[in-house]
């Protein structure tokens, strides 16, 4: 009992932390209908420069002008090279951003080096906040929720009470409308990409002293958030929250299952031998199989239902 | 540039007879280059060159197989090296089997062997990707290209886990007589094999396979319209795809005697989209420039710098975003300016064009490899060293001479661009002037 309601806690923090990069992307790709290959490297980005800030100012510096860095990089991407290539379809606004990705990656290992950097969690927050069944809740943990939550109202009271939140929602179902009726649709493109930018900024000054700041981890959280958008739906921000907090829980609670199918039919007296491929597959412990769900799921996902959880459109 | 020029004109010249000389002046020169390198003093083949043209020529099959996809049917697939993985591996255990005797098929024909085990793997996903395309296609071969990635570290029956599979090339057993003991006997091989694919897939864009995934990739609801299921051409165009993708995964096993998790990745299956994208996608050979260049700069470059990923992801930006067409694409443009002769009239412009290019270029460089080297180098204990003089990457000199090409050499580019293209605007004014 008391690891499931551990996990539990640790798979929302997770799921919130999926949420703040995979909001912004589900919002540029409902409406721009650019897959940003290179959302995670701005997340990654965003973490970098709050390492560098935090050795300079301090951590809360770090928490505005990291995130402000990342929607002013993501503004110039948006303006000197998607409006560029936009003309020339969807597939070259995608590989412009795949492209971005290599550069990113490369130049973080340029500055920073290739070993992760100690970005570590702020010393005010570095103590236990409560202890459940005898294991510690870091303070941290309830900070980041705090700020995804945060973030999580604030978007939601953008979107639906702001004038720029209207244009913003009709322009997710009906771009074409929406600058029919007069309103600078590229402007608001560049207002949505500098903030879901900014979103994954944030989200890296937060996830980076969570997790490890190292140049993998755009590579290693990109394909998730990407599993978190086709499988929450488009246009749908309900869907990519539910989305993002059943990935974040599948991560965690995967890794306390040890059991693997070969044990569960062993109860029934069949033992089934690991020398072959297909009884390896059935041999292997849950706690292995976990990083590869989110990739089935999408599978699943796109054959059975191609407009995802709850998406107005077919992808 | 002029090796570009003389092609152009070669081809406007012997139009429709010509491509095929050229293709086969393409397969001689595959065929003597080996012998360009010998070294006749010591009587050696040279071990690096024959590598990087064996990898040249797998890449070339995977490129083009990629490109089935992306250039011919309009699908952005991103695991493709899937069906190139699976075809190295499936080889791998042939040869095995070959090797223990339980097999009786010639080494001649193991690559079809490998083709034809990944056309078997490329109809049973080419069944769950088929009904998706655009966005939702790219996004469910990532899927795939992760889940078998992953597999291929997890399960070690088949994949080998971390260290991978090998196996003894030596089966004693051959259609001409030939054991394959050394690398050249291998490459001619690989000649052999990659000419049939590139043949095979030229066949096919003459197919009405072919043009029905031209026209699905154009306009799929009018081709739906017509009476012609999308989803068949998109299953038979993937599987098929696949299949030349195995061939040359069969070809890597081949050649290195071992194959790794590393060629199901998602590094190879993003490199098939460089190459593919870079040499151009919207001709038949671009993918075939793509993948000889990619191969260069990745054996060339990666011996004199570590920061080639950073060379080749700045190139392909600039591609994306200023020549869609890919290299192949700037060939063609040519064409029309070469057969009205005029093709002279653009020397003096790109020979302007070519020294702000070039300043561009090494301060580029230049700015690149010194900040690779104050940080990864610094950590790895190398200096950077430029005709045997060691260079300290943290004086000011090297720094400024970097910028000093970049900043001012940027701006005459940009002047000199604009001229080219007043130039260009003019030439294919008169053109249409004349045709009219």
């Amino acid at each position: 009992m008391e690891i499931v309601l551990i996990s539990l806690l640790n798979g929302f923090v997770y799921g919130m932390l999926l949420f703040m990069l995979a909001s912004g992307l589900t919002l540029i790709f409902s409406m721009m209908g650019v897959l940003n290959f290179a959302h995670a490297s701005i997340y990654m980005l965003g973490a970098y420069a709050a390492f560098d800030v935090t050795r300079l100012i301090g951590f809360w510096a770090a928490l505005i002008v990291a995130p402000v860095l990342c929607g002013a990089i993501g503004a110039a991407i948006e303006i000197y090279g998607l409006r560029r290539v936009h003309h020339n379809g969807h597939i070259a606004e995608l590989l412009f951003t795949f492209g971005l990705f290599f550069i990113f990656e490369r130049g973080v290992q340029m500055i920073w080096g290739m070993l992760p950097v100690p970005y570590r969690v702020p010393p005010l927050l570095d103590f236990a906040l409560f202890r459940v069944y005898g294991s510690n809740f870091p303070a941290y943990r309830g900070f980041m929720l705090l700020i995804s939550g945060g973030m999580l109202l604030s978007i939601w009271l953008l979107l639906t009470r702001t004038r720029i939140g209207l244009i913003i929602q009709a322009a997710l179902t009906h771009p074409n409308m929406v600058s029919s009726l007069g309103h600078n649709v590229p402007r608001v493109f560049t207002t949505v990409f500098a903030g879901g930018c900014f979103l994954a900024g944030l989200a890296g000054v937060i996830g980076g002293n969570y997790q490890i700041t190292e140049p993998t981890m755009a590579s290693a959280l990109g394909p998730i958030v990407f599993v978190v958008v086709v499988f929450g739906g488009l246009g749908s921000l309900m869907g990519c929250f539910i989305a993002s907090i059943i990935m974040g829980m599948i991560q965690t609670f995967s890794v306390i299952i040890d059991g693997s199918i070969a044990d569960l039919v062993k109860g029934f007296g069949v033992s089934i031998p690991s020398d072959n491929l297909l009884g390896e597959i059935l041999n292997v412990p849950g706690s292995r199989v976990g990083p590869l769900l989110p990739y089935a799921l999408m599978i699943l996902m796109l054959l059975v239902r191609p407009r995802g959880l709850m998406g107005n459109r077919d992808t | 540039m002029s090796a570009a020029t003389t092609q152009t004109t070669a081809v406007g010249r012997f139009k429709g007879h010509g491509k095929t000389w050229l293709w086969v002046g393409l397969v001689v020169v595959a065929l003597a280059l080996p012998w360009v390198f010998f070294n006749y003093q010591t009587g050696r083949h040279s071990g690096f060159v024959l590598t990087m043209l064996s990898q040249a020529g797998m890449m070339i099959l995977f490129a083009l197989s990629y490109n089935m996809l992306m250039g011919q049917a309009g699908l952005l697939s991103f695991g493709h090296a899937v069906f190139f993985g699976l075809g190295g591996f499936s080889t791998i255990h042939f040869l095995r089997a070959a090797g223990n005797g339980t097999l009786p098929v010639p080494m001649e024909l193991m690559p079809l062997l490998g083709g034809l085990s990944s056309l078997g793997f490329g109809m049973v996903f080419g069944a769950m990707v088929s009904k998706q395309r655009a966005t939702a296609f790219a996004m469910i071969t990532m899927g795939i290209g992760e889940l078998v990635g992953a597999s291929a570290i997890m399960f070690h029956s088949f994949f080998g886990g971390e260290g991978g599979v090998n196996a003894d090339r030596m089966i004693e057993r051959s259609l001409f007589g030939v054991n394959y003991a050394s690398p050249v006997q291998v490459y001619y091989l690989i000649v052999a094999w990659t000419v049939i694919g590139v043949v095979g897939m030229l066949f096919l864009t003459r197919t009405p396979l072919g043009a029905m995934a031209n026209a699905c990739r154009d306009n799929f609801e009018r081709a739906q319209f017509m009476g012609y299921d999308p989803r068949r051409v998109r299953f038979f165009q993937f599987a098929l795809a696949g299949g030349f993708a195995g061939i040359g995964g069969a070809l890597h096993a081949i050649t290195y005697e071992i194959v790794t998790f590393d060629a199901v990745g998602a590094g190879l299956s993003a490199n098939a989209v460089l190459m593919a994208y870079i040499g151009g996608s919207g001709t038949f050979y671009g993918p075939i420039l793509g993948a000889v260049l990619i191969t260069l700069m990745q054996s060339g470059v990666s011996l004199m710098s570590n920061s080639w990923l950073i060379y080749v992801g700045v190139m392909f930006i600039g591609i994306v975003a200023f020549a869609p067409g890919g290299l192949a694409g700037m060939i063609e443009i040519h064409g029309p300016i070469a057969r009205a002769g005029r093709l002279t009239r653009l020397i003096v412009p790109y020979i302007r064009l070519f020294f702000p290019a070039f300043a561009v270029l090494i301060g580029f460089i230049g700015l690149v490899e010194l900040m690779s080297f104050l940080t990864i180098g610094a950590a790895q204990g190398k200096t950077l060293e430029l005709f045997g003089n060691k260079i300290d990457v943290k004086a000011a000199l090297p720094w400024l001479v970097s910028l000093g090409c970049l900043v001012p050499g940027g701006l005459w580019l940009w002047f000199e661009s604009r001229a080219f293209g007043r130039v260009w605007d003019r030439l294919t004014e008169d053109l249409k002037e004349r045709d009219r």
